[in-house]
């Protein structure tokens, strides 16, 4: 008997036909790629900004201004003599700092939130439907603009802007997929196990909408690296002299004829970043869509 | 929900040792009434299967014992678990919550999605230990776990608990769930059809585990089911419900080999694949399960009975021989508690028989 059980009920090894799948899912996913490749770009500048670049990017040469691409100053200078490439990757920190600092308050305040939400609290309902409220009456840049007018300019108080107003976005997605997660035969179970109902958001909960909130998180950093361009560019942003690729943007206008390289490369870093967050996000929500997802 | 009633204190634990003692739960919607005035204890170690077709209120019952009721549904009455100082409806999340897992454990009808589909299932069955405070550390506690899944005969349980839910089969997930339910020692197991989504192949082993897992324990099993063969196998005494009532209710041999009640005839016939109708035809109860809360008022099987006459408008007593000697009325009374009775106005015939 014991004998024919063992036999009926043997263990499958753990499917490696499952785990092949898996891999291929994430080679043949082109969005995923490309967006990995761009976004380690810029995350590779930004670290290499901290140990290396070729010129103090804030070091005024005025015997050397506006020079052209050449081997000392590989895309050339700007109008003070700044080295533009230096330049180029103490932004990519910049950018890189924003985002994570923007996405990160807005993961952290909204998520839990969205997920308390979900299940049912009351009082987290209210939140999440003030500060939509709040997203409604105030687009995320008109508030950054008054944040800088009531603290100052700097990329804090634009980091910090961003980021609540990121933060609906965060909440109404946990709320979402904690509601669905919620009316799940594992939730009673866990239920019927004893769980209390914190657990249950911190133990089944939230890891069952942690693919979620990747996804959101990576399309909320492309939304906030435009926002701090944005906010640069119109000066409420970054200060000078911290460089910044939306101040470059700013600096480079007045010369758009004479030297027109100089708001191509900001530009050209701005969209490589942005496509590239983008294109992650994408590439994720593939992987992590539930409706999308084939049983495994 | 209401409070637990300011009741005498002789009522807070369940009369007689009973593991656990329902008196007159009702579940409502509010408008509607889809469980009415169910009664029954189950003793230690008693394995009782609670029968009846889809939309009788089985499962909904099972939901009410443990305090998971969908919203917007209402239950009432006394549930009272031995260990549990108090009535379980009406009591609050934090007081059920420690109970649940714990006195009372239940294994739900589809393993595809009673277990967290993230979380290995080695730490689903430690998560339960240690929550209620059988393992003192988490270490034991995975300890404790793969020890569990071997003892519901999942092959290789080290490998096992280290696995998530999607890389296991049903029967093996559904042994996992039996290994979560029953890692606590639990007083009462509820099983809402715990082997219907499984191949017929590894029904019969599980049927066996939880029967062992009971046994060795001595935990009072509440078996919900349709399948009258599974309850042959696994119970001792059986409750047949109708429209939210316990319409039967006796011993398996009692009631399967001399129903009284037609509805219990007619599953019984449903379920004989050897006999036919006139027709040819395998034999079915007339008519169909109406929707929930809209059973005739009286006997709630009165419009699809062929038995039923002007008598049957007006709800049927309770019979049983107690009740004849004028003892039990009700199938929760002690004396009636394991007896046979039935709620019927027109009973068949007692075959004279044996």
């Amino acid at each position: 008997m014991s004998e024919r059980m063992d036999a009926l009920g043997g263990l499958a090894p753990p499917e490696p036909a499952a785990a092949v799948a898996h891999r291929r899912d994430l080679r043949l996913n082109p969005s995923l790629v490309i967006g990995g490749i761009l976004v380690t770009l810029v995350i590779g500048a930004a670290l290499l900004s901290f140990v290396w670049t070729p010129y103090d990017p804030v070091r005024i040469d005025a015997a050397n201004r506006l020079a052209g691409y050449s081997g000392d100053h590989l895309l050339g200078t700007d109008k003070f003599g700044r080295d533009v490439f230096s330049q180029m990757l103490v932004g990519a920190r910049t950018t890189m700092f924003v985002g994570i600092v923007a996405v990160g308050i807005a993961a952290v305040i909204g998520v839990p939130v969205g997920i308390f939400a979900g299940m049912g609290a009351r009082w987290a309902s209210e939140i999440v439907m003030r500060l939509n409220d709040l997203l409604l009456a105030f687009p995320a840049l008109l508030m950054a603009i008054m944040f800088a007018a009531v603290y100052g300019p700097s990329t804090l108080t634009a980091m910090v802007a961003i980021g609540i107003a990121t933060v609906p976005a965060f909440a109404r997605l946990a709320r979402s997929g904690t509601l669905q997660v919620m009316s799940s035969e594992y939730i009673l179970a866990a239920r019927a196990a004893g769980r209390r109902r914190i657990a249950i958001g911190v133990r089944h909960a939230f890891p069952n909408i942690a693919g979620l909130v990747i996804v959101q998180s990576s399309v909320a950093f492309a939304i906030a690296i435009l926002a701090e361009a944005a906010l640069s560019f119109l000066g409420f942003g970054t200060r000078p002299p911290t460089p910044s690729w939306g101040r470059m943007l700013q600096e480079s206008q007045e010369l758009l004829h004479s030297a027109p390289r100089l708001a191509l490369w900001p530009g050209v870093a701005i969209a490589v970043a942005v496509l590239g967050f983008n294109l992650l996000g994408d590439g994720l929500r593939d992987r992590f869509d539930p409706r999308l997802e084939v049983r495994r | 929900m209401s409070k637990p009633s300011a009741a005498g204190v002789s009522d807070l634990a369940p009369a007689g040792g009973d593991a656990l003692n329902v008196r007159g739960l009702q579940v409502t919607t509010g408008r509607l009434r889809l469980v009415s005035d169910l009664s029954f204890s189950l003793a230690p170690g008693e394995r009782v299967g609670l029968i009846g077709e889809s939309g009788s209120g089985k499962s909904l019952t099972a939901l009410a014992l443990m305090g998971l009721l969908p919203e917007g549904l209402h239950a009432d009455g006394s549930v009272r678990l031995a260990g549990a100082g108090f009535n379980l409806i009406g009591a609050s999340e934090r007081q059920l919550s420690r109970v649940r897992g714990e006195q009372l454990a239940m294994v739900f009808q589809e393993p595809m999605n009673a277990l967290n589909p993230v979380m290995q299932v080695g730490d689903q069955v430690a998560e339960v230990t240690l929550l209620h405070g059988h393992q003192r550390d988490r270490r034991s506690a995975s300890r404790a776990a793969v020890e569990m899944l071997a003892r519901v005969r999942l092959p290789d349980p080290e490998m096992t608990a280290r696995a998530y839910p999607h890389q296991l089969s049903g029967g093996q997930r559904q042994r996992v769930v039996l290994a979560i339910a029953l890692a606590n020692d639990p007083a009462v197991l509820l099983c809402d059809e715990p082997t219907t989504a499984l191949d017929v192949t590894v029904q019969a082993h599980m049927l066996d585990l939880i029967l062992s897992g009971v046994t060795e324990r001595r935990t009072a099993l509440l078996f919900i089911t349709h399948d009258l063969a599974v309850v042959a196998t696994v119970c001792e005494r059986v409750l047949v419900m109708y429209g939210g009532r316990i319409i039967e209710a006796g011993s398996v041999h009692d009631v399967f080999t001399r129903p009284r009640h037609p509805y219990t005839r007619g599953l019984l016939n449903s379920s004989d694949l050897e006999a036919s109708d006139e027709t040819g035809r395998l034999r079915t109860i007339p008519g169909t399960v109406p929707a929930a809360g809209r059973f005739p008022s009286g006997c709630v099987f009165r419009n699809r009975c062929g038995r039923a006459t002007q008598q049957c408008v007006q709800l049927p007593r309770w019979e049983s021989a107690e009740a004849e000697r004028g003892v039990a009325t009700r199938p929760d009374d002690r004396e009636g508690a394991t007896a046979r009775g039935y709620a019927c106005w027109h009973p068949l015939e007692e075959p004279r028989d044996d």
